[in-house]
């Protein structure tokens, strides 16, 4: 029984991450899409007058797609119509299930390992459950009955086909290095230390299998300059054409999921997990107070200037809409005060004179968070490289994968190997 | 076939070596795009986006709007009803059908005057035909907005007292 709900608590902590990162791209894709074309983007729907540069709007969305009119054409195939876009979600998650998110917690003197299913083959269930993906595109394509549907779907088939090989020929190398299928091996591998200073990240070891595995992935999560399924430009809008309404804000949730899934796979593969470069777990615990300490006073500078960023906003533009939103800067720059005043008072608890326990927490909270932080950057990587790309012609696609990608995954597989035989 | 006669664009860049690996330009473009959005996020007032309901565009002195009908100083319309307007009009969306004047020295006078702004293409050709200077273009209004067609037809009394807000 407490295994069942130590995996309850986990899977809703990533759950958890999962969904409330999910609004955080859409605001992060619209905000960002719009300052890269020189533009604002949303800064309009507001709670009580305050706006949150936007982040209201996703938001404004959800209670939309909800309350909207479910269209389906009069053809569909019922039953798979209706399945399509929870097997996408569904999917989208469940590869989580063996990303590790931190190295342990110690709740009460015992270790509880910070990942759903430590499974032997965690490898090779991330390359089975991302090809599954493809199903809800695929069904959605197809029960739909419309042509540009379909061709959507088998777009969908034929990508993941053509870069599925791809990606696992790129981990292939990964799995001769540490010689491991199992994730968290993977990732407390990727520790140690090259030549006393380079981390040995997979991305150093193998910036060939990185370049490979990071073109499959935007592959196989359909983001530009691969989102071929979807080619508004060519067939509509691709499999979710004839969704409307909730489903259609499941697929599009799946996307997202996807981006995050992918984001949170670089990471563990390439980039170290949680690790931290050069602060190993035994180095956090020792400097547990001096690091809480440190950061106390980071988040004080950062409430101090953001308010004081605030601060000005409330001179510059006093009166300047006539309604409740002209109240937003005073309260920002309350917000960020307050933020400073909480770190300033946590500071009066002798944060560096943490006992041993504590100093187990710190070291947790500092893994998750470097876990996350690098996951929130490989994120926006998604984003920044679709407002930087256009789309692939469908035979360009097709080059790429078979005859540039899969010598090259070859390859760097050769290579590795026979370095790995003479090392 | 030969391509040395055509421009520059329409023949195709030749691309070399470490172009061909795509990495390098894509981290380029990358640094291009990274550049836009950091210069916009600390200069976000010096965008050239206008937010629209409170900063509104200035057009020039001679832009085109909602049309208005011209008084005379006792305040009827100068129009005498020639028709000339409707008559020139490309969009065909004038009206008019004129009625005696009590004053001998006017001709006409219009008894309905309607212009259909959802067919008007404000080319401003009615203003040139007028004999009379009756009919102008110069209220600078461009915000037409309404919930159904009927509301875009409007009558003389509506030209005469044309408001500046927008409202229909």
């Amino acid at each position: 029984m407490p295994i069942v709900l130590e995996s309850l608590a986990k899977i809703g902590f990533m759950f958890a991450v999962i969904m409330g990162m999910v609004p955080l791209m859409i605001w992060a894709e619209r905000k960002g899409a719009a300052f890269i074309q020189d533009r604002t983007g949303p800064n309009r729907a507001a709670i009580a007058g305050v706006r949150l540069a936007g982040l209201i709007h996703p938001l404004a969305d959800v209670v939309k797609l909800i309350f909207k009119e479910d269209v389906q054409p009069a053809s569909r195939h019922k039953a798979l119509y209706n399945l399509a876009p929870w097997l996408a979600m569904t999917v989208a998650v469940s590869t989580y299930a063996v990303i590790p998110f931190g190295d342990y917690i110690m709740i009460g003197g015992k270790k509880f390992a910070l990942v759903v299913a430590d499974l032997q083959v965690g490898a090779l269930y991330v390359l089975a459950v991302s090809s599954l993906g493809t199903y809800g595109i695929v069904m959605g394509g197809w029960a739909s009955n419309n042509k540009f549907s379909f061709l959507g779907g088998i777009r969908a088939t034929a990508q993941m086909i053509s870069y599925e090989i791809s990606m696992a020929l790129a981990l292939m190398g990964l799995m001769l290095i540490f010689s491991s299928l199992r994730i968290t091996d993977i990732v407390v591998g990727q520790q140690e230390l090259i030549f006393g200073f380079l981390p040995k990240w997979g991305v150093v070891v193998q910036p060939l299998g990185f370049i490979l595995f990071l073109t499959a992935v935007f592959a196989e999560t359909n983001r530009n300059p691969f989102d071929m399924p979807e080619g508004e430009s060519e067939i509509v809008a691709g499999y979710h054409l004839e969704y409307s309404s909730l489903k259609f804000a499941l697929f599009f949730m799946a996307e997202y999921c996807h981006m995050v899934v992918g984001a949170a796979l670089i990471t563990s593969f390439y980039f170290g997990g949680y690790q931290i470069p050069g602060m190993p777990r035994a180095f956090l615990e020792a400097h547990a107070g001096g690091l809480l300490t440190g950061q106390l006073i980071a988040i004080i500078c950062t409430g101090v200037i953001f308010g004081l960023l605030f601060l000005r906003r409330v001179q510059l533009e006093a009166g300047k809409f006539g309604d409740e939103r002209d109240r937003e800067p005073a309260l920002g720059a309350g917000f960020w005060f307050l933020v400073a005043l909480g770190a300033l008072g946590a500071l009066t608890l002798k944060p560096w004179t943490i006992g041993p326990d504590g100093a187990s927490m710190v070291a947790t909270v500092a893994q998750v968070m470097a876990f996350l932080g690098k996951v929130v950057f490989f994120s926006w990587f998604f984003i920044w490289v679709r407002w930087t790309l256009p789309r692939f012609r469908y035979d360009q696609l097709m080059h790429l994968g078979w005859k540039v990608m899969l010598p090259l995954g070859l390859l760097n597989l050769v290579v590795t190997a026979v370095v790995m035989a003479l090392v | 076939m030969s391509f040395e006669g055509l421009p520059a664009a329409a023949t195709k860049k030749k691309v070399n070596f470490w172009e061909s690996l795509y990495v390098i330009e894509i981290a380029k473009g990358l640094v291009v795009t990274m550049s836009h959005l950091v210069k916009n996020i600390f200069a976000t007032s010096e965008m050239p986006t206008l937010q629209y309901p409170e900063e509104k565009m200035v057009y020039s002195d001679r832009f085109r709007g909602r049309h208005r009908l011209t008084k005379r100083e006792d305040g009827t319309p100068k129009c005498v009803a020639c028709q000339l307007c409707s008559t020139y009009c490309p969009a065909d969306c004038i009206e008019i059908v004129g009625a005696e004047h009590d004053d001998p020295t006017i001709e006409k006078f219009p008894l309905t005057f309607e212009i259909d702004l959802l067919r008007c293409v404000f080319c401003g050709l009615c203003e040139e035909a007028c004999p009379c200077d009756a009919i102008r273009l110069d209220t600078g209004i461009y915000e037409m907005a309404a919930d159904n067609r009927a509301a875009f037809v409007v009558d003389k009394d509506f030209l005469l007292n044309n408001t500046t807000d927008g409202t229909l």
